[in-house]
């Protein structure tokens, strides 16, 4: 139990949010009267926040390195005119806009990065700047109007769920239980082989009975997880697209080279640099990121509303760097996770979908969120300041 | 009132899987210069900070008594009312301030939050005499020397109607000659009925002024020695630090010298931002494998410069000249080139260069070099763990585990872990700028035997050092260096301190160095 006590103490930093994100769930649970768990809402939930916690992954990485995107929601926007505009004018096929609107991202991207790591201007401002100047495109482009009758194709991306391989059994997604039962395998085995690894380097591991307590727990709630959404229609696309994106990233920060050179450059630029990493292009690169991830976003919002519309995007950008500081990632760099954002994006995308359903108003929804922003980090900060 | 101004009992502080201090006791009499020495480590920074209220009275145990008083202090400020000045370890200066403005920053000369700028002005040209500051007021802080800057930290404590001053290791960033100034300032002071506690690792400075001298060690108190009551020796000092005696000061040195290694021809280097100024003239220089070359220099020489400016350049402009390594030109272009070519350069500064505070030590270990822990650029964190294990009992660092954050260590053991780094990334030149900076003697010999070892590996080595005992003590060759240029080259056995100090103020002496 010791080492319980002490593993969560080391780690309450995450936990604490995770904890936090349960409770604000079971809470809406109760206020709504169940809705918020019932399989439509959870599917519901997952499609409405995907493209903040695409943009949250992004940013993350950009806080880290010490910067911060302001431009994200403007991007989003004009990334998804630009597809617009080649689908419905221009007759491009989807896939090919795909290509396309990423690697306009990523020119975008390239663009503000050039300034910021290679100039030197603070993001603050070049990416300022770049709200201004891509939202004014956005106008330009769809001559202040929306472009709908978007190709069905399109608008699958974000409506379309992975098709059953087998026949309907009393109203279950079959193929959503068994890819539940098989990530369950690939769980158990990846914590049992990580627990081989920690014995043989001698690395204290928990006791066996903890350790399966622990696996069980895991497996339950991804099962139960599976359940809900094969109870309504599957599993969502992009679910499959976050799923994958989380996966990604996590593994890119916390075990290769290129993520410890992210970490370093944000801790300590002057060290970093004389330690032999090419912290500008690490920064150039991350915003390269940024805007494809952007661009990701500006694709999923496009199809999810049917249209490309001027004002797409919005305050997207306060959303994902709020999700960022939640998730405990901190202001002066060098600190943060992948988890940790998507944790922090899921508390504000709960938080809106609970209180829409409980019917409190917009205006007042602003406001909470507003105040809970403030006491995550203050929560925060008391921790952290405790700990030292 | 009483012969004691303070009295310190019984006083423990735990910090995470760390127990700080346990149990100190500590008494300073009114109007004495009282040394407070100790290893790396053993508690010194952390009995000061509880001392001036850094850390507050409900996180610490044991009793305060000053001025007969008992005090429980809330925060620095609720100290500095009573009279207690601590100035830290890293100057707390603000860059763009002025002096004057420096000197009441927290303490403004107002009325009615009005600045009174004339007072300002007047008050501070008073203090800066007092403590021996020739400048103007407005002179920005960023625009003076650390000398000065130690100076105005002074001054800004006099404003505050000091009474106890504590100064934690003052001179370690200061040449001799500013290191004296500030000495006889605090003799000066005391004259004035001020009170210091003054922390340092330089024992000569130590018996020089100090009345009593505390011991700590690993949290406790080993003794208070009166100066004026016995004869107190350098020796005696650092058996106390130690726990045992020390016979030398630096290991036996059995040279294995080879061809040469590395060599520079003709470098020049100009000021990053003043395009027109040279900072390095024309250096020539060579190192052999298995040597320790020394090079020696006042402050501002260029030796830093010259370092860093050979190390990937990563100072200066228009930097022209010849790397030669095996008999080969290399091309340097950037840090990671240089890393490549198994060049490695130690930071004289290592909180702001040399380390990551708020990472690990592991990961601090492996930063320069993480090819070696890693497959196909995925970190294996358990080889990393074991290997930063490896480095942390070799040069005996002292902490808990390597998942403890740098910025948490003693100033000595941070400067151990730069030194893991830069071992750790293999290199056949190693440059080590001030490597025992803020170091015990006891590490210091560590160090100076890691150094020993390294070279007898077929390394070579190049160390900048201010300190002409160490360069004397632990080089095979020395070259002298004043205003960016090579004035001298000399060997160990011709070598004394009076030869180099002739070198390094160019006054002459000493052939001049032909590399090859
Ligand atoms: N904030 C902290 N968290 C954890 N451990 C700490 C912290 N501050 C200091 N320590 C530990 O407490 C011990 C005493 O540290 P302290 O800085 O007082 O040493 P010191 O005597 O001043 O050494 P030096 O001469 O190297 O400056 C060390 O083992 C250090 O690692
Ligand atoms: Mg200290």
């Amino acid at each position: 139990m010791d080492t319980l006590a002490k593993a969560l103490k080391s780690n309450i930093r995450q936990y604490g949010m995770i904890i936090a994100l349960v409770f604000i769930m079971l809470l809406f649970q109760i206020l709504s009267d169940g809705i918020l768990m019932q399989p439509l809402n959870i599917t519901n939930l997952i499609l409405q926040n995907s493209y903040i916690l695409v943009l949250a992954i992004g940013m993350v990485l950009v806080i880290i390195t010490g910067h911060i995107d302001l431009s994200v929601g403007s991007i989003a926007a004009v990334i998804g005119a630009i597809a617009a505009i080649l689908m419905v004018r221009m007759g491009v096929p989807v896939w090919l806009t795909l290509i396309i609107c990423l690697l306009i991202g990523a020119l975008i991207g390239a663009w503000q990065g050039f300034w910021i790591a290679y100039v030197g201007i603070p993001a603050f401002i070049v990416t300022l700047a770049g709200m201004l100047l891509f939202r004014g495109l956005t106008m330009v482009i769809l001559e202040g109007q929306s472009i709908a009758s978007l190709p069905e194709s399109f608008l699958n991306i974000s409506s379309g769920f992975v098709p059953d391989l087998f026949d309907e059994a009393g109203g279950l997604h079959l193929t959503t239980i068994l890819v539940g039962v098989l990530l369950s395998l690939l769980l158990i085995w990846s914590e049992w082989r990580h627990r081989m690894v920690q014995k043989k380097y001698g690395v204290e591991t928990i006791h066996i009975g903890l350790f399966i307590v622990k696996v069980a727990l895991l497996v339950a709630v991804l099962n139960a997880f599976m359940f809900i959404l094969a109870s309504y229609e599957g599993i969502p696309n992009l679910l499959i697209i976050l799923v994958l994106l989380i996966a990604a990233y996590t593994f890119i920060t916390n075990r290769t080279v290129i993520g410890r050179h992210i970490y370093a450059t944000g801790g300590n630029v002057k060290a970093a640099a004389l330690s032999g990493i090419k912290t500008k292009r690490v920064t150039f690169m991350v915003f390269v990121n940024m805007g494809v991830l952007s661009a990701l976003a500006g694709i999923i919002f496009a199809s999810r509303l049917s249209a490309a519309t001027p004002k797409a995007g919005n305050l997207f950008e306060l959303d994902a760097i709020a999700a960022c500081f939640i998730g405990g990632a901190s202001a002066t760099g060098g600190v943060g996770t992948v988890i940790g954002a998507i944790v922090g994006g899921l508390v504000m995308g709960v938080m809106n979908n609970g209180m829409s359903l409980i019917g409190i108003s917009i205006d007042w929804q602003q406001a909470i969120k507003g105040l809970v922003l403030l006491l995550a980090v203050a929560f925060d900060f008391y921790i952290k300041n405790r700990s030292n | 009132m009483t012969a004691l101004i303070l009295e310190m009992k019984d006083i423990t502080k735990t910090f995470p899987g760390v127990k700080a201090l346990d149990g100190v006791n500590m008494k300073v009499r009114r109007g004495e210069i009282h040394a407070l020495v100790g290893e790396n480590g053993a508690g010194k920074s952390t009995l000061m900070k509880v001392l001036s209220g850094v850390y507050p009275h409900d996180t610490y145990t044991g009793e305060i008594i000053f001025n007969g008083q008992k005090c429980e202090f809330r925060d620095i400020k609720h100290s500095e009312e009573r009279g207690i000045v601590i100035i830290h370890q890293e100057l707390a200066l603000i860059p763009y301030l002025s002096i004057a403005e420096n000197i009441f920053l927290g303490n403004e000369r107002q009325r009615r939050n009005i600045i009174n700028w004339h007072e300002t002005t007047v008050e501070a040209r008073k203090l800066m005499e007092r403590v021996g500051l020739d400048e103007s007021p407005d002179t920005l802080v960023m625009n003076i020397g650390v000398g000065k800057q130690q100076l105005v930290e002074i001054a800004r404590a006099l404003a505050k109607k000091v009474e106890l001053l504590i100064l934690d290791e003052p001179t370690a960033a200061l040449n001799e000659d500013d290191s004296k100034n500030l000495l006889d300032l605090l003799v000066e002071l005391k004259k004035q009925g001020i009170t210091s506690i003054l922390i340092s690792h330089k024992l000569n400075e130590v018996l020089a002024i100090a009345d009593s001298i505390t011991v700590l060690r690993d949290g406790r108190t080993i003794e208070t020695m009166d100066t004026h009551q016995e004869q107190v020796t350098e020796d005696r000092i650092i058996k106390g630090m130690v726990g045992r005696d020390m016979t030398h000061r630096y290991p036996e040195r059995k040279a294995h010298i080879g061809d040469v290694l590395f060599e520079v021809r003709n470098w020049n280097v100009y000021h990053p931002l003043h395009g027109g100024r040279k900072i390095i003239h024309d250096v020539n220089l060579h190192i052999r494998r298995g040597e320790i070359v020394g090079i020696a220099g006042l402050m501002g020489a260029g030796r830093t410069e010259l370092a860093m400016s050979l190390f990937g350049r990563s100072y200066g402009r228009q930097i022209s000249g010849k790397i030669i390594k095996n008999g080969q030109e290399i091309d340097v272009p950037d840090v990671s080139a240089a890393i490549r070519h198994g060049i490695a350069y130690v930071t004289e500064d290592r909180k702001n260069y040399g380390l990551i505070l708020i990472d690990d030590i592991k990961r601090n270990t492996t930063l320069a070099n993480l090819a070696k822990i890693s497959r196909r650029g995925i970190t294996q964190d358990y080889l990393e763990v074991q290997e930063a294990e490896a480095f942390r009992s070799k040069l005996q660092i002292k902490t808990p585990s390597v998942h403890q954050k740098t910025g948490n260590l003693s100033g000595g053991n941070q400067q151990k872990v730069v030194l893991s780094k830069w071992i750790f990334a293999e290199p056949d030149v190693l440059i080590l700028d001030e490597p025992t900076r803020g170091i015990d003697v006891g590490a210091k010999y560590e160090i100076y035997t890691i150094i020993q070892r390294l070279a007898n590996e077929g390394k070579g080595i190049l160390v900048i050092s201010s300190e002409l005992p160490e360069i004397l003590g632990i080089c095979d060759r020395i070259y002298a260096m004043c205003e960016g240029r090579i004035t001298g080259e000399i060997s160990r056995e011709e070598a004394d301190q009076e030869k180099l100090m002739k070198m390094m103020t160019g006054t002459g002496g000493g052939k001049l160095g032909h590399a090859g």
